[in-house]
């Protein structure tokens, strides 16, 4: 089969990313550096990142193990200080955590003492907003992500995806301007996860959300994103910021476009990028002691 | 069922056991330890050092009812027995201080009906009484200061810094020693025992409770950050509830460590509650009193532990860790 360049894009897209980049910008990330001073001296975790991310507009961030994508998106939250740089949110620079950045870990995180609803509340409540408003307001976030029947449910009485689709509702009731999501479906079983992907284009869809998604897998960043953010280890840089040629809305069929392959294809290469010789050469066939005792040969 | 697959089912490496096997073990733990007081205190052979006169013969310092040393008492018959004169009868018997379980169990009841000795003196249940007392308000005054203190060291690097070293210091040191200034200090009634049980409790508290808040998972505190909670609430809305059902779990430890201190704080200043009920039974040698007494403490202890383990569960539903123990 012939695939077309990652770059090609149908003029669907291409007007839906002219669309994009002339809305207002929501997050930009200037020169961002994070360094880590540790006993043994100093590692550069991230180096002189940039990027912007426009009102509604659905961004992956991958990258190897260690490229530094946890830090950035810990940065961005204000969980974490960095070095040196510039992260504006609406044009004002980050200082802390705060409600106007949601974030989704991967752990779950939910409180353990508090129902599901009062669990959506907590933020409305933190922020001095009345019961009975916070309630109704819980109430409307968890009929949105399908969880209104589990609502005086605790964490614990809840499977992975539920308890995620809680973080998810949690987090939007607060109405912030962006979602961080740090790998939020990275614990889940491939089918649970393949229905979250599917639940969050249709939440993202339908309300006013800039999403910033952390992942390792290559087919959830295509399948869910505007644009990836592609980041290299050692130091943490951006490596290239590609635009996904594949059209919207998206659906589990697209898996095999040609569009959908030539990317993937991309992110192959600039994530496992062909060494001269592997480190971890498997040793097979010569020096394995056979143990089978059957006859007959499997293959 | 095989042999072997009984004794898997008993024996599996750190595997549960049914409900009734564990119902079984439990009663078994308790029974074992009867059995043997059972077998020393009614199996002549096992034991039994002493002699019980009942016929004192001719031995001129013999009298009924007295324990004589088995070797002393052979001896005796033997010389009566070579000089012709009446030779003394007794049966096997153990020392004074260890009472059989039927006289220990008997002793239950009457330590409760018996008026005290003294006009002065009072009923057990009076002593016992006291003794609630005193562990209680020890356990409350040292928690009164040592939880919130032990929350805030665990929130806090700056609190822990500023105590732990110092609490970890006079953790070391034996509350009994603080007896004497205590007295000085408080006088020599109510007020020095509870400052003892105040100082064994107080320092161990502290630190566990600060270790406990520690463990608390930091991702709540940051996952409420991103929600806009701010400090003083993330301790208040977080920290706090977050920990309840560890910090119950440590305060009944806790109190389990008071009560070891009970009995070091009543000998000091003049002697109170079960501490004072327990040697005045010793020096009359009451010893079946004695390990009545020590038995009720022990019954209390647990008791109050079970019914504070039961309430735990219903408080914190939500604590998985908590349901899955015991």
């Amino acid at each position: 089969m012939h695939l077309p360049s990652y770059l090609t894009q149908s003029d669907a897209v291409k007007t839906r990313f002219d669309q994009l980049k002339s809305r207002e910008v929501i997050l930009e990330v200037k020169d961002l550096t994070k360094v880590y001073k540790t006993a043994k001296g100093e590692t550069l975790a991230l180096k002189n990142v940039n990027f912007k991310t426009h009102r509604r507009e659905f961004v992956c961030v991958i990258g190897a193990s260690g490229c530094g994508k946890s830090t950035l998106i810990r940065i961005l939250a204000g969980l974490e200080p960095h070095t040196s740089g510039e992260v504006l949110l609406d044009n004002k620079p980050v200082k802390g955590p705060g409600r106007d950045r949601g974030m989704v870990f991967q752990g779950y995180t939910l409180f353990p003492w508090l129902s599901v609803r009062k669990n959506v509340m907590f933020g409305l409540q933190m922020n001095n907003i009345g019961r009975e408003e916070a309630e109704r307001e819980a109430d409307l976030w968890l009929e949105l992500v399908g969880l209104d029947k589990f609502a005086h449910a605790y964490p614990h009485e809840l499977s992975g995806g539920m308890k995620q689709r809680v973080a998810i509702a949690r987090a939007l009731v607060n109405q912030p301007r962006i979602l961080l999501m740090d790998e939020p479906f990275g614990a889940l079983d491939a089918q649970t996860r393949a229905k979250m992907q599917a639940h969050l284009l249709e939440i993202w869809r339908n309300i006013d959300i800039t999403i910033l998604f952390i992942t390792h897998d290559l087919d959830e960043a295509i399948y869910l994103a505007d644009r990836i953010l592609v980041l290299k280890a050692h130091p943490g840089e951006v490596q290239e910021l590609i635009e996904v040629p594949v059209s919207r809305p998206r659906s589990a069929m697209q898996f095999n476009s040609p569009e959908f392959i030539a990317t993937k294809a991309r992110l192959e290469a600039l994530i496992h990028p062909p060494k001269e010789h592997e480190e971890t050469e498997i040793p097979i066939q010569q020096r394995m002691i056979r143990f089978v005792n059957v006859q007959d040969n499997v293959e | 069922m095989s042999m072997f697959s009984w004794f898997s089912g008993w024996f599996a490496v750190r595997q549960e056991l049914t409900p009734n096997r564990k119902k079984v073990i439990g009663i078994a733990s308790f029974l074992l330890p009867i059995l043997v007081w059972c077998a020393i205190s009614y199996v002549p052979f096992i034991w039994h050092p002493m002699v019980m006169i009942e016929e004192p013969g001719d031995v001129d310092y013999f009298q009924v009812d007295m324990l004589i040393d088995k070797n002393t008492f052979a001896e005796e018959s033997a010389n009566m027995r070579a000089a012709h004169k009446a030779i003394p009868q007794g049966y096997p018997a153990n020392p004074i201080y260890l009472p059989a379980p039927h006289e220990v169990a008997k002793a239950l009841y009457t330590a409760f009906v018996t008026p005290p000795a003294q006009q002065d003196g009072q009923w057990l249940h009076q002593s016992l009484w006291h003794s609630i007392q005193i562990i209680f308000w020890g356990f409350v005054i040292s928690s009164l200061i040592g939880v919130p203190l032990g929350i805030l060291s665990g929130t806090y690097t700056a609190i822990s810094r500023l105590n732990e070293p110092f609490v970890e210091f006079f953790r070391y040191l034996p509350a009994p020693a603080f007896g004497a200034l205590a007295v000085a200090i408080l006088g020599i009634y109510d007020g020095p025992k509870i400052a003892v049980i105040v100082i064994g409790t107080f320092f161990q508290q502290v630190l566990v409770i600060a270790n406990t808040t520690r463990k608390l998972d930091y991702s709540l505190l940051e996952a409420a950050m991103t929600l806009g909670t701010n400090k003083f609430k993330l301790l208040t809305h977080v920290v706090i509830p977050g920990i309840l059902p560890d910090l119950y779990r440590d305060q009944r430890i806790l109190l389990g460590w008071a009560w070891t201190y009970l009995i070091v704080s009543e000998l000091i200043g003049t002697s109170s509650g079960i501490t004072w009920f327990i040697t005045q039974q010793a020096r009359y040698q009451h010893f079946d009193n004695v390990y009545a007494a020590i038995f009720i403490i022990g019954f209390i202890g647990l008791g109050t532990d079970l019914i504070l383990a039961q309430l735990g569960k219903r408080m914190f539903a939500w604590d998985k860790s908590a349901n899955k123990e015991s």
